[in-house]
Parts: structure tokens; C-alpha cells; sequence
């Protein structure tokens, strides 16, 4: 098995990619960033593993913070909370983990993975079950590939433990664990359902880490040089622009437990006179052009910042920013109709028929 | 209303006097080390034109003083930092993002402590106050005089750190304590940040707002004082002394506004060019656009709403050295009427370079004996500097306008790229003052509201904005709200919601009252 060094600046790149891969949710990981730098500076180390190194046995433990993204920004990411979580499931458990890996490699919830294993010495598989970040549990590969939903492990440090030991599906699940987590303050850390290493070889969505980074890398470097940085990302992840423009308006509102609204972007440049509407469930979920759906959920819709090419959230974004709004290719665990349905425009409650930017081909897989 | 604007630069500190609309008069000092001096020797300069008679409804100053003891790291104090919330975010303990340098100077001694509370308004944990008091006893023994305390979630419920600074005050009357909660945003980090920064500013504001007041008392006028901050309001004298970090970007803010007075145009980008610095920013109604993204000062976050800039080392003072040929970013400061050629000095500066050229009189031209070729070299490499700025400043494709101000606007030349026309208005060079001068009284709110109609919850925060603005001294009849912000927060029960409200008006004449 060959495990690669992750260095710090791999990490400082993972939070700036991990960002833009979070299509507007998962939460900003610069403390996530800032963990690392400390346990990095304290001489942990963490490596990465591809998926296919691991033996069909191994177990893997899939870990993020869940809760409010605001709430995130005062109870801040400790990582020893997120290695308790890991632990919590060894210990209810009859399995020891031979790795760690990411529910979602959107925002902050990259690095969770990376804070656990500096803790508890093992290394993190360059996979995730989302390629991008997600409002709800049953939005990922391996609920499309219905696996196993439970035990899930949610620890919170004033000694609260909870472990949901059985649920019929993975929507159960959603509702069971999101009230726990509600009573802890909106925050948790959590250790999902453990995969086998058979199941993240099949259904785990791979080397979205080193995707990250490698998105992340490219963005930093065209900082420095002051050359494009949304060329950068572009041409990195095989990306197409999807409008430039400046942000206009937001209307944001709550349904059922969720960060739903819109955005409207005013074209600048080659778009002038256009306006390009935005909806949102935490993540952008569906671009308009003038009325004309032109890019949906599962491909990713990134809204960046037109001048540094950082991602903005959909928590954050506000009136009068600079924002060239562009597409990424959807994994394609979700071009099939179960994934469609899991995470198509439908599953947003926007009655459309998936069409991708990329004129990819939906069939089984 | 008759209102006295000062701009206390790096350089020069300005003074104007404003007659409603109109600019009465106008006068530049060199700063003094001493701020007091220099205020007071502007004053006077004011003050002795024929037409300065008569009440003077308020006198507002506008400084960078605070920010460049930042950026230069000089006269900061050491800070007692206090973080109530264990167990919670204990891996991140205060100063954790800092750049080292800065934190050495300023990071006194860190105290975390259980409490603090979860976005519901329940505590995690109940307030540890006899580790409280025990940390107060350490904070007096060890002789740290500045104290910043920041508890979680203290923006929705302050009781924590309210408690932490009656115990504070009760074991160590005297100490300066800042609490979070009073620098606003929710963000833990950053507003933790800022309030340390307050905290290590504590003596240069104690210092420099005394200075103020001396100079304001010592020239006879009888008015109230105010200091501008980031948005082009104004707070207090006494607010300003607890709360200096919230005149951060005052100076740059002043200088657009004042462009956007003067020239009666609201949407323009604007250059100021100062004597060490010139800045490039962009109107909109009226008011510097801000910046896209979170802001670092001196290389620490913070959650500062702040003018979008693009600063270049350039300005008037301008150290220019002939082979390789450079202008800037070295200035000689303050000290230009010393060491400047045109006064007698041995400096050669952009302003020696702009006199030979002969598009400006400043000082004794003949001191000044610049080739004519190395000064024309000297503009053309300034020039191309405002140019390409001016271009990375541009969110527009066609031709703006640009208005020219500061002292050193004569660098600024009538024809560039991309620009349709270059303004420059009388009295440019005192924007700032005349910025400080025109800024208005504001009041904020920022809080979660639960079970409300988002209707509702907005009403009740604009009224509690309103209700402290007016308490700052804002005339109620011209309160207007200038930024609703309505955030649902994901995942929490009971449709919360997050409002943030900002409303300005125009000072109250309270002698009127």
C-alpha cells in the first residue's frame, strides 16, 4: 500500500479547493485549516491512501461536522471532537478502523477527516460520498447505493455521546440525528455509518481530496502570479463559465429546517443586460439565465470571487460582490436515474428534467 | 449648522470649517509627533480668517493613528485575553491566527474559561466566575492593565461577559476591559480578534483622545467632539477611547466622502493621494463601495466592514531614487517641509520632481534643481502607477470618472487610460476634513430572533437600531436605514432568524435642544 505525505500546504490548498467544491454550503474551512496548522506545528503528520489500497475487509470510519454553518462560526471545529466520534463507534462497535475518509469534501468538512487521523494515527482515503458538499444525509453515494444508514456516532465535548443504533432508511436517519444534534447546540461531530472497504471502492466517489488540493493549488498559484484565477480553476476541473456578474439580490428564507432563497446576479462584461437567477437549499441547486434553467443540481455551480477566486457561501454571499458564477461536472454515482433521484433538480422540489452543462449521458451505471 | 472637520494624517493634519454646505475655510499643519500641537496649530490657522466668528455647532476628527500603530506594531499594549466557552472551541484559543511578530507584542496572557452559550440563548456551560476572579487577580498581579473577553455566542446573549467585567473591575479597578459583544458580528474568531486588537490599542487612545480634547479646549472653541469611523459615522469621544479599532479605515473613508461632497457626484472612482500613500476606491451613493471578502489588518482578521482600496506606496513625500529609477514606496512622511529639495532639504521627493516639471508651486523651485529629464521620468513613473490602479479598481468596462484629492493630487495627470475625465475640486486637498466634517450618526443591531414573522423581526431590530443611534446623538427626524441584512438560519427549529440592521442620520444640534 502506498500512503502520500500530506504537507501543510496540500492542507492550505484542500481548504481554498474544498471551498469551491462546497457549491456555496459546507461551511468556510479556514478553522479546519487553522487545526491542522496547529497539530502540524505540535509534529503530527497525516497521509493519504487511494481507495483501491484497501483491502475489502478494512473498515473506514466516514466523519463531518453537521449543524448550522453560523453556529460553526462561534463553537469552533476542535479537532480531538471529531477523533472522539471516531472512537465512540470502535468502542460501540466490533471493528478497528483502518481509515478515515470525508462524508462530503465541500467546505470544512474536508478536513475532518485529516483532524481525526492526526489524532488517532491512521490516514485518510482520497475519496468522499458527495464530490461536493450537500444539505442531507441521504445525499450521497451510498445511500444511492443503498447501504447500510446506521450506527451513527454524534459527540459533542461537554461529555454528551449518542449513538443511533438502528433506522430503517437513510431519511430516518436525517430526522433521527438531526434532533440529537439539534439538542447539543445545532453542532455535532459525527462518525457515520462505518463502509467496508469493499463498499467505498464501489460506492465511495474517488480522489475527490486530491481533487481539492489540486483545485486549491492552482487557485493559490494564480493569486501569487496575479494571473486568472477562475482560468485556474477552469482548466483544473474541467469546469465552463457560467456568468459574470455582480450580486444584486438576496432572499434568503427557512422551510423546513433548510437555508432556502435566491440570488440574482446583474451581468457585467459579455453578460451585460443578462441577470442570472440562483436557488439555493444550502448549496446553489439551480442556475436561470434569463428564465432558462441553465445549469442544476447534481453539476456543481460554484459562485466565486470574480478577483481572488475564493467561493463565497450561500450563508455569506450579500449585495454588490463581484461573482463569476461557474459549473463543474457532476460524479457520476449521480447521473443515474437512482442518483437523479437522490440529488436531481426533483429532489430539490424544482420540477425539471435533468440536462448537464457537460452534455454527459444519464443512464444506469 | 457649523461644523469643524479635522484630518489628523501621517503627513498633515487638515483642517476645515463648514457652513451647512458650504466650505468657509481651509487649512493644512504638519502633524507633530505630539498630536496635540499639530491640532491645535491648525485650529489657529482656521480660526484666524476673518469669516471663523460665531458658535461652532461640533468639531469631528478623523485619524489613522490607530491602524498604522497596527501595521507599524508600535505603541501597543500588552493584553489579558479572556475566552469564556470551554468545553467548546478550546483548540482554538485566542491569538491562534495571528501573525507572530504581532502576537508577542500584544498577547500578555490567555485566560479560557467554561460558560458561554449555544445559539438557543442556553449557556454550555455555567460561568466559571471563581476561575473568574482568580484570572483578574493575575491579570493586576502580573501588571497587564488591558483586558479583551470574549465569550461564545456573546453578540445574542452578553450576560457572561457583562459578569466578567463587573468581577474584573471589582478585583482591578482601573484595568481597560473590552467585551466582545460591543464590536458587533457573530464569528467568534474574528470578533475575538478585534477585540484584542481594541484591547492593545487601550493607551494609545486613552493618549491620543486626550490630545484631541486638550487641543480642542486649549483653542477656545466650546463644542462637542466626535471621531469618525470605518462607515462614515461618527461615534464619541468616550466611545472612541473604549472603542479605537472602530476608526480603523476612517481616513480612507473620509477622503471619498469628502470627494463625493465637494464634486456633487456620487457614483465616481476616487484617488487620494496623501504624502506617503495614495489610495484608490470607487463611489457608490454617495459612499466608498467595501470590500468583497473578510479584512485583515496588520495581517489579523477581523470582521471589519471596509472601503474597497487599492493602496500604492505614493504620494507627494515620495522618496525617488534616480538609478534604477524609483519612486516610493519610502516616504519622507511628515518631515517633506524639512527634507524635501524645494525646502531646503537633501531628499529628492515626487514633490521636487512635480515642481521642476512646473505642474505645481510648493516651496522654492529654485532650492529644487531637478533634471528636466529625470523629472519628467519620476511623473511618467507615477503616472503609470495611478494608472494601472486605477484599472485593477474598475468593475466596469467603459470610461469613469475619477476624482482627484489629497494633498499630493497634482501627481494625478488629466489624461488616463480608461478614464473619461479627471475631477478635481476646490478645497481637494482637505477632503478628509471635510469628509470628517459631513459624517453622519449611526446605530447597528445584530441578533437571532425566533417565532417572529421575518416582517417582524426586522421592525424590531430597525427600532432597536434607531433607538441607539439616536442615543449616539443622531437628529431621529433624519434617521434612515442604510443595510438590512435577513439570514434564516440552516438547520435551527423555530424559523430563526438572523437580523442585522444599520441605520444613519445626520448629527443632532444639541445645543438646539
Amino acid at each position: 500500500m502506498t500512503a502520500v505525505p500530506i504537507t501543510l500546504d496540500d492542507i492550505e490548498s484542500l481548504a481554498v479547493g474544498a471551498w469551491i467544491l462546497g457549491t456555496g454550503g459546507g461551511g468556510s474551512p479556514y478553522l479546519g485549516l487553522l487545526n491542522m496548522r496547529r497539530l502540524y506545528a505540535e509534529g503530527h503528520r497525516v497521509e493519504l491512501i487511494s481507495p483501491f489500497d484497501l483491502a475489502d475487509d478494512d473498515h473506514v470510519a466516514i466523519v463531518s461536522n453537521m449543524g448550522a454553518p453560523l453556529v460553526g462560526q462561534e463553537r469552533l471545529s476542535d479537532s480531538r471532537n471529531i477523533a472522539r466520534a471516531v472512537q465512540m463507534q470502535e468502542e460501540f462497535g466490533s471493528w478497528k478502523f483502518r481509515a478515515v475518509m470525508s462524508l462530503e469534501i465541500g467546505g470544512n468538512n474536508s478536513i475532518q477527516p485529516l483532524m481525526a487521523a492526526a489524532h488517532l494515527g491512521l490516514p485518510v482515503v482520497d475519496a468522499d460520498t458527495m464530490g461536493r458538499a450537500y444539505p442531507e444525509a441521504q445525499m450521497t453515494s451510498v445511500a444511492v447505493g443503498d447501504l447500510e444508514p446506521y450506527p451513527c456516532a454524534l459527540y459533542d465535548p461537554r461529555g454528551i455521546e449518542a449513538i443511533v443504533t438502528k433506522v430503517p432508511t437513510w431519511k430516518w436517519m436525517e430526522r433521527v440525528s438531526r434532533k440529537i444534534c439539534t439538542e447539543m447546540g445545532s453542532i455535532a461531530s459525527t462518525c457515520k455509518a462505518p463502509r467496508t472497504g469493499r463498499e467505498v471502492k464501489e460506492w465511495g466517489i474517488h480522489f475527490t481530496t486530491s481533487k481539492a488540493i489540486g483545485i486549491g493549488r492552482r487557485v493559490r498559484e494564480a493569486q501569487r502570479l496575479h494571473a486568472d484565477p477562475i482560468a485556474a480553476v477552469l482548466d483544473e476541473a474541467q469546469g465552463k463559465i457560467l456568468f459574470r456578474g455582480k450580486i444584486v439580490d438576496v432572499a434568503r428564507r427557512t422551510t423546513e429546517g433548510f437555508l432556502r432563497g435566491t440570488t440574482r446576479v446583474e451581468g457585467l462584461d459579455e453578460d451585460r443586460g443578462a441577470n442570472l437567477e440562483l436557488a439555493f437549499q444550502n448549496e446553489w441547486v439551480v442556475a436561470w439565465r434569463d428564465g432558462t434553467p441553465i445549469a442544476m443540481s447534481p453539476d456543481l455551480i460554484c459562485v466565486l470571487d470574480t478577483i481572488s477566486g475564493n467561493a463565497f457561501g450561500t450563508e455569506t454571499i450579500r449585495y454588490g460582490m463581484r461573482v463569476t458564477v461557474i459549473a463543474l461536472p457532476a460524479p457520476a454515482m449521480f447521473l443515474t436515474p437512482k442518483g437523479l433521484e437522490n440529488v436531481g433538480p426533483r429532489a430539490f422540489g424544482y420540477d425539471l428534467d435533468f440536462r448537464s452543462v457537460f452534455d454527459v449521458p444519464v443512464g444506469p451505471r | 449648522m457649523r461644523r469643524i472637520g479635522i484630518d489628523v494624517g501621517g503627513t498633515n493634519t487638515d483642517a476645515v470649517l463648514l457652513d451647512g454646505g458650504r466650505v468657509v475655510h481651509a487649512v493644512k499643519a504638519p502633524t507633530t509627533a505630539d498630536v496635540t500641537v499639530g491640532i491645535l496649530a491648525a485650529l489657529g490657522r482656521l480660526t484666524a480668517h476673518p469669516e471663523v466668528t460665531g458658535r461652532i455647532d461640533t468639531i469631528v476628527i478623523g485619524t489613522t493613528h490607530f491602524i498604522n500603530a497596527v501595521v507599524q506594531r508600535r505603541h501597543l499594549t500588552p493584553v489579558a485575553a479572556v475566552r469564556i466557552g470551554l468545553p467548546a472551541s478550546a483548540s482554538l484559543p485566542p491569538f491562534c491566527d495571528w501573525p507572530q511578530d504581532l502576537a508577542e507584542l500584544v498577547r500578555g496572557r490567555i485566560f479560557m474559561l467554561e460558560g458561554g452559550h449555544d445559539y438557543d440563548g442556553r449557556p454550555i456551560m455555567p460561568f466559571d466566575e471563581a476561575g473568574m476572579r482568580a484570572a483578574a487577580r493575575e491579570i493586576r498581579d502580573r501588571g497587564l492593565t488591558s483586558v479583551g473577553v470574549a465569550s461564545i455566542f456573546s453578540p445574542l446573549d452578553p450576560s457572561h461577559e457583562e459578569r466578567a467585567g463587573e468581577i474584573l473591575t471589582q478585583e482591578f479597578p482601573g484595568a481597560a476591559v473590552t467585551l466582545s459583544h460591543r464590536l458587533g458580528r457573530i464569528g467568534l474568531l474574528e470578533r475575538e480578534n478585534a477585540t484584542l486588537l481594541n484591547a492593545a490599542l487601550a493607551g494609545l487612545a486613552r493618549d491620543t483622545i486626550a490630545g484631541f480634547r486638550d487641543a480642542v479646549a486649549a483653542s477656545g472653541i466650546d463644542a462637542p467632539l466626535y471621531i469618525t469611523q470605518n462607515d462614515g459615522t461618527v461615534m464619541s469621544a468616550e466611545t472612541a477611547i473604549a472603542l479605537p479599532v472602530m476608526s480603523f479605515a476612517s481616513g480612507a473613508t473620509n477622503s471619498m466622502r469628502g470627494a463625493a461632497f465637494l464634486s456633487g457626484i456620487a457614483e465616481a472612482m476616487v484617488v487620494d493621494v496623501g504624502g506617503t500613500s495614495t489610495d484608490i476606491g470607487q463611489l457608490r451613493h454617495g459612499f466608498p463601495r467595501e470590500a468583497n471578502s473578510i479584512v485583515e489588518i496588520g495581517q489579523v482578521r477581523t470582521l471589519f466592514r471596509m472601503p474597497d482600496l487599492f493602496s500604492l506606496g505614493l504620494g507627494g513625500g515620495s522618496i525617488v531614487t534616480a538609478a534604477p529609477l524609483a519612486v516610493g514606496p519610502r516616504s519622507v512622511g511628515y518631515r517633506l517641509i524639512e527634507d524635501a529639495l524645494v525646502f531646503g532639504g537633501k531628499t529628492l521627493t515626487a514633490t521636487d520632481a512635480a515642481v521642476a516639471t512646473g505642474i505645481v508651486e510648493i516651496g522654492d523651485r529654485l532650492l529644487g534643481v531637478v533634471p528636466p529629464d529625470l523629472a519628467k521620468a519620476v511623473l511618467a513613473a507615477a503616472w503609470g502607477k495611478i494608472e494601472d490602479a486605477v484599472d485593477r479598481m474598475k468593475t466596469e468596462a467603459g470610461a469613469v470618472k475619477l476624482i482627484a484629492v489629497g494633498g499630493g493630487a497634482f501627481l494625478v495627470p488629466d489624461d488616463l487610460a480608461g478614464v473619461s475625465e479627471v475631477i478635481r475640486v476646490p478645497h481637494g486637498d482637505c477632503a478628509n476634513a471635510i469628509g470628517a466634517a459631513t459624517a453622519q450618526i449611526s446605530g447597528e443591531t445584530d441578533q437571532v430572533y425566533r417565532d417572529l414573522s421575518r416582517a417582524n423581526a426586522i421592525v424590531a431590530a430597525e427600532t432597536q437600531a434607531i433607538a441607539r443611534a439616536a442615543e449616539a446623538g443622531a437628529d431621529p427626524a433624519t434617521i434612515a436605514v442604510i443595510e438590512v441584512e435577513d439570514m434564516p438560519l440552516a438547520y435551527l427549529p423555530g424559523n430563526a432568524l438572523r437580523v442585522r440592521v444599520r441605520v444613519a442620520g445626520e448629527m443632532a444640534d444639541r445645543r438646539a435642544q
